[in-house]
């Protein structure tokens, strides 16, 4: 029964055997350094793999001209951006609309630490994890961060003192929050399946063998679609971008900002989107679990080629489906994916059990579903029926 | 099997094949600086001041081109033809010419007023100035060389075709309107090109309705050479013309 994967031992980072030295803290310091500027890195090149992918996705060349092959322009238009005037409008409250890209910012850098790049490194005889934090709860930092990220949008809109911006941050609030259950549920029924909480120990847990036991697998599929869709909607990423909608926004929540307070969310927009790639290969793609060469554990570069291919898809998605309607969006959240994600927690509990609970809690899944459809379509036909009502 | 293909989630997952096929694909875009498009036969560029084939001065110093320009860039001075050494032909010649290219709006009025066919524009749009003096063309820029080429100034990025059928030659297929001078060229010699050919087609129907070889679009002459790019080859077909006294 490959669901019944055996739960994952969490042990702690082994740098913290010996207790916390001088030796360790500087560890720590370093690795910290290390993932700020990998993350930094991943973010001016996550701009520029958009980019050009998605100028090859319709056909075109994309920025070639600064740089090698174009690789500089977004350094080329960060510096221009950092220069440009720091405009604060009149009716803004001042403490809140600056703060705001820093609380946009800062959860994005923080989820990054839990993810766990592969392997361990030895130095001096301390030896630790490549990967910043492995707390116990480690995958709750995750929703934690998504969670915070949102007052960030949320307090930018209100704070700028314009319309445009609220409306934005409204979208955006409803939103997140809507998804977030989603997502909750999904990174449950990996929780179930993986016992445990910390990144490390899921990715452990998934350790073993090329792909079948993976959890995209090993849960057939469903959670891992689920929890994509509801984190492209947590990043407000396209097709689920109502927050930005140019053509009705013109511009969305950071339309007030300028110059490095705009950077600031462009920046955590991206750290979000290759943080939460990072964690769906954690999750779902088992992390830095791949085929050795001979001999050698090369988990790094798998991890990075996973986080590669899952950016390229989300650049794909936004090269190809057109955003959403706001009551569609609510429609996918709500109808579609907190029961779909409800129901797949309950099985995947029900089959850690027995395959007969399994089976018992699909089957009453079912039932509970032929209820539910029924009742949106009672609630359906019972709003058609009131706009005619109200038609003139 | 059509449920397999007219299904909504699999037609969803075909529009991710739509984009994913693009990046095999030739690209649209052109280099710009580096590569161009061959502009069309009688773009509006840079002005140039023709030259008769003995190397004498078109420009007779008229006024004509200032007093027609909507924008007012051009400035006129015309002289007395020194008798010694006349500059042009006629009596008097363009002493002072003058072109302000911030103003000019490229409209071919002044080729049209101009009775000597001296001021006609090449195609070349490419130039730039760092001053608003530079924008200024002085006679001695908009001169044609001895070779009866426009002279190629530092701040412009001439590009070979540019100064091709710079004159103003193919207005005419048939002078004056009259079906007896078609083919006839009533227009004088310009120095490096002689007297050039009247184009072809008016009493000949067919040749008049067939597209010219300068009509050819841009785009269609890019068309055949980026064969899949999405961009269609073929010229549309023209919608045969309907039978008097039927509607749509």
């Amino acid at each position: 029964m490959i669901l019944a994967a055996s739960a994952a031992n969490y042990s702690g980072d082994p740098v913290f055997a010996k207790g916390l030295d001088l030796a360790v803290w500087l560890i720590i310091i370093v690795k910290l350094l290390v993932v700020f500027v990998i993350v930094m890195a991943a973010v001016i090149f996550m701009i520029m793999y958009e980019r050009k992918a998605i100028a090859r996705l319709g056909n075109r060349w994309g920025p070639n001209r600064a740089g090698p092959k174009g690789w500089l322009q977004a350094i080329a238009d960060g510096t221009k951006l950092a220069f440009k005037e720091e405009f604060v409008p009149e009716g803004a409250d001042k403490v809140v609309y600056r703060a705001a890209p820093f609380i946009s910012l800062v959860p994005a850098f923080v989820a990054f630490s839990i993810v766990p790049i592969g392997g361990t490194l030895s130095v001096d005889g301390y030896t630790t994890r490549i990967q910043l934090a492995d707390p116990p709860w480690g995958i709750l930092l995750m929703l934690m961060a998504s969670s915070i990220s949102v007052y960030g949008v949320m307090l930018a809109g209100w704070s700028s003192g314009s319309k445009y911006p609220l409306i934005g941050a409204v979208r955006a609030s409803a939103q997140m929050i809507s998804y977030e259950a989603a997502l909750g549920l999904t990174v449950a029924t990996v929780v179930v399946l993986s016992g445990s909480l910390s990144t490390s120990a899921i990715v452990a847990a998934q350790h073993g063998g090329f792909l079948y036991h993976w959890n995209i697998l090993r849960s057939f599929g469903a959670p891992a679609a689920i929890f994509f869709i509801a984190i492209t909607a947590e990043m407000t990423r396209p097709p689920f971008d109502l927050v930005e909608a140019e053509e009705e926004l013109a511009g969305g929540f950071n339309m007030e900002y300028a110059s490095v307070g705009f950077m600031m969310f462009y920046m955590a927009e991206y750290i979000a989107v290759v943080t939460n790639s990072a964690i769906f290969a954690t999750l779902f793609l088992g992390g830095p679990d791949g085929p050795r060469i001979a001999g050698h554990s090369i988990g790094p570069f798998w991890f990075t080629l996973k986080v590669l291919v899952l950016l390229y898809v989300y650049i794909w998605i936004r090269a190809t489906l057109p955003r959403l309607r706001y009551d569609q969006l609510m429609d996918l959240g709500w109808k579609r994916l907190i029961p779909g994600s409800l129901a797949l927690l309950l099985i995947v509990i029900g089959a850690r059990v027995s395959w007969r609970w399994g089976l018992f809690a699909f089957a009453g899944c079912l039932i509970a579903f032929q209820v539910l459809l029924r009742a949106i379509e009672v609630g359906q036909s019972r709003t058609d029926a009131g706009a005619e009502l109200e038609a003139p | 099997m059509s449920f397999l293909t007219e299904n909504k989630f699999v037609s969803f997952f075909k529009g991710f094949l739509v984009t994913g096929k693009q990046p095999v694909k030739p690209k649209v875009t052109v280099q710009y600086p580096e590569q161009k498009r061959p502009k069309a036969e009688r773009a509006h560029g840079r002005h140039v001041l023709n030259r008769y084939e003995d190397g004498m001065e078109k420009c007779i110093g008229c006024e004509l081109c200032a007093g027609v320009c909507p924008a007012r860039c051009i400035y006129v001075r015309g002289a007395d033809n020194p008798p010694d050494a006349p500059v042009s032909p006629g009596e008097r010649y363009g002493f002072v010419y003058e072109i302000n290219f911030l103003r000019c709006i490229h409209c071919d009025l002044c080729v049209e007023a101009c009775p000597t066919e001296a001021i006609t524009e090449s195609k070349l749009f490419e130039f730039s100035f760092s001053n608003r003096q530079d924008a200024i063309y002085t006679k001695a820029e908009l001169v044609v060389d001895d070779s009866g080429k426009p002279k190629v100034l530092p701040w412009e990025d001439w590009k070979p075709g540019d100064d091709a059928n710079t004159s103003a030659w193919v207005r005419a297929t048939s002078p004056s309107g009259r079906a007896d001078l078609e083919g006839a060229p009533l227009w004088s010699g310009e120095l490096g090109y002689g007297t050039r050919p009247a184009q072809a087609g008016q009493s000949d129907a067919a040749a008049a309705d067939a597209p010219a070889d300068f009509d050819i679009s841009v785009r269609e002459v890019e068309a055949a050479e980026l064969k899949g790019a999405g961009v269609r080859a073929t010229r549309p077909v023209p919608r045969p013309s309907r039978p008097a006294g039927t509607t749509p």
